[in-house]
């Protein structure tokens, strides 16, 4: 074997020797380490999940939302704004929309409503969340109460329950006929909650927003571009309010990393001058200091990336997702899809592993300059 | 050989409270023979001693070394002559490895680690095979028949086996010449002649050896091939017993 490489090999020997010999110190310096850098990846992982799943929503979502705004509030925009809409050049088509909430009070939840064209469904028939039938303990077949606009119970069978794969998205929502929606709330004839729009060529997207503005100044239009942004900075604000919590975790760890990396003990400095003395060259020292480093962050990193995995993506992120998922009661149960962005996670290795090498290298440099005739007069 | 030609080694130069530990010493150490460095603390034996161990460099004068196998290092051969007065650091350190192995007075073992380990430890940045270096330290472990503590943490041994480990560790480079500074410090009668049959065993094997002592044991010795006594730096007397 190459004598350089067997040289590293010796000193990663002694190096791991050192550490055992300290197990107590390390042991206790891996444990913090891990625990710090399992919360940050499960933050990455988590948000960046929770990302992809919002991309995945938005996918379907339509490229321009119209609503009508009546002093500045949402109020059911006219069917018949579709007509002059569709007539704008790119526009291929309108869908008039029918959505609203009902509160639940039985279970305290916040039910989303909304009119579905599927044939299928039965009048007075819902397809529900996998989170309804949780809260509210019903199935398929089971009948649901929902109370209409004059407090008279209205009974909707079960006909469908939505897979858990759709659960980030389903969970609260409740399908129904048009009819239905509209009977149910009372919900004025002619009028829809919004209208979807679809172009023929998303760059004229903003030309056709101008132009519904014109011709419909009662009327706001949303891009799905600007949805996307919402849902981002959404995703960031939370990521963002866990990160200043992080900083401040991160940020002592760091003082409690350097105090330990950098508190070299009278014992240390004494064994770095036998090490000179015997003929260790100031760069083996350095060398055995770093590989104590690397062997400490690097540990930590992987078992740290590693439980952040398993906890996100096989246990749901379950320490923190009631901090993260949401507000309503229902709360989604779900897996979610393993991503992982490789240049976090290069940055969470140079950013765990790169300081604390440092901070145990410098010391030893500095003790490891002494002459080595210093051991041979302790 | 080694040959000390006027070297001084002062500390502190330039204050007030400058020291001249080593003051125009000259002297010659011929291979193969027990050099005893005699004198009381504070004499200048073993800042002598690190000078010439290339530990440390002398503030003034020279020291020559040949015939030791250091040579090579300067891809010359082994037993070329090399001044080594003005090396850098990394040069004294591999002459320091591979020529001398040092005993030191307190031991100087690491704690915690096993017995073999620390005899192992001055050839690790040699990049010598571990299991070859595994199998010369437990060589030497039983020639000083510490065998049976190889797996043991030097904290747990006395202060003779100790002081063979230190012995083995010595010796783990196969170095041509052994440094000892004041051996038999912390061993009783008995040890300390056990000590000195330990040496008879380098001179049989042609190793150059020098040791720093005030035990008459050690000085008195009639292995000793040339007693060097010096007081307040500076050599008293050079003889051939």
């Amino acid at each position: 074997m190459n004598r350089s490489l067997q040289r590293h090999l010796n000193i990663l020997d002694f190096a791991l020797s050192s550490l055992w010999r300290r197990k107590g110190k390390n042991l206790a310096l891996l444990a913090v380490y891990t625990l710090i850098i399992f919360i940050i990846a499960s933050i990455v992982f988590f948000t960046q999940a929770l990302k992809r799943e919002a991309d995945l929503v938005l996918q379907d979502a339509p490229d321009l939302v119209v609503q009508r705004m009546v002093a500045g509030r949402h109020d059911p925009i006219p069917v018949s704004y579709g007509t002059g809409i569709a007539a704008i050049r790119g526009v291929s088509e309108v869908t008039p929309r029918f959505w609203g909430y009902y509160y639940d009070p039985v279970t305290g939840a916040n039910f989303t409503l909304v009119a579905s064209d599927d044939q299928e469904l039965k009048p007075e028939a819902i397809s529900i969340g996998s989170g309804v039938a949780r809260t509210s303990r019903i199935s398929i077949g089971d009948f649901l109460p929902l109370k209409d606009i004059k407090g008279s119970p209205v009974l909707f069978s079960v006909q469908k329950i939505f897979p858990s794969s759709s659960e980030l998205v389903a969970a609260d929502l409740i399908q129904l006929r048009q009819e239905d929606f509209q009977r149910l709330f009372d919900f004025p004839a002619g009028r829809a909650t919004d209208l979807a729009v679809s172009a023929g060529n998303p760059a004229e997207l903003e030309t056709i927003a101008a132009k519904i503005v014109h011709d419909f100044p009662d009327t706001r239009p949303i891009l799905k571009s600007e949805m996307i942004r919402t849902y981002d900075s959404v995703f960031d604000w939370r990521s963002g309010m866990v990160l200043v919590v992080l900083a401040v975790a991160v940020l002592s760890f760091i003082i409690f990393a350097w105090d330990k990396a950098t508190g070299l003990s009278a014992e240390e400095k004494k064994e770095i001058g036998i090490l000179k003395s015997i003929g260790w060259e100031t760069t083996d020292v350095l060398l055995l200091k770093s590989w104590e480093g690397i062997v400490i962050s690097l540990s930590a990193f992987l078992f740290g990336v590693s439980l952040g995995y398993l906890h996100v993506f096989f246990f749901s992120a379950s320490l923190f997702e009631h901090a993260l998922k949401g507000w309503s009661v229902l709360y989604p149960e779900f897996k979610l899809t393993p991503v992982i962005d490789p240049y976090l996670i290069c940055l969470l290795f140079l950013l765990s592993v790169g300081p604390y090498v440092a901070a145990t290298v410098v010391p030893s440099w500095l003790a490891a300059t002494v002459d080595p005739d210093a051991a041979m007069r302790s | 050989m080694i040959e000390v030609i006027e070297v001084s080694k002062s500390f502190n130069v330039g204050k007030v409270n400058q020291f001249d530990a080593v003051s125009r010493v000259s002297c010659r150490i011929a291979p193969g023979e027990l050099t005893i460095l005699k004198g009381p603390s504070g004499s200048g034996k073993t800042t002598l001693m690190t000078l010439i161990g290339c530990m440390a460099r002398p503030s003034s004068g020279r020291i020559v070394l040949s015939g030791i196998g250091a040579g090579s290092l300067f891809g010359q051969q082994p037993d070329a002559e090399i001044e080594i007065t003005s090396l850098p650091e990394r040069f004294l350190t591999g002459i320091r490895r591979s020529a001398f192995g040092f005993i030191f007075q307190q031991f100087n073992l690491v704690r915690g680690i096993s017995v073999l380990e620390n005899v192992m430890l001055p050839a690790y940045p040699t990049g010598v095979n571990h299991k070859v270096l595994r199998e010369r330290a437990l060589t030497l472990l039983e020639t000083f028949n510490i065998a049976r503590h190889a797996s043991s943490q030097v904290g747990l041994l006395s202060g003779g086996e100790m002081q063979r480990v230190a012995i083995a560790r010595a010796l783990i480079n196969d170095p041509s010449v052994i440094i000892a500074d004041e051996p038999t410090a912390h061993l009783d009668s008995r040890l300390s002649r056990e000590f000195m049959a330990l040496i008879e065993g380098f001179k049989s094997a042609g190793k150059t050896v020098l040791i720093a002592s005030h035990d008459p044991i050690v000085f008195d010795s009639p292995l000793a091939d040339q007693v060097i006594e010096m007081r307040d730096g500076a050599l008293i007397d050079g003889s051939r017993p």
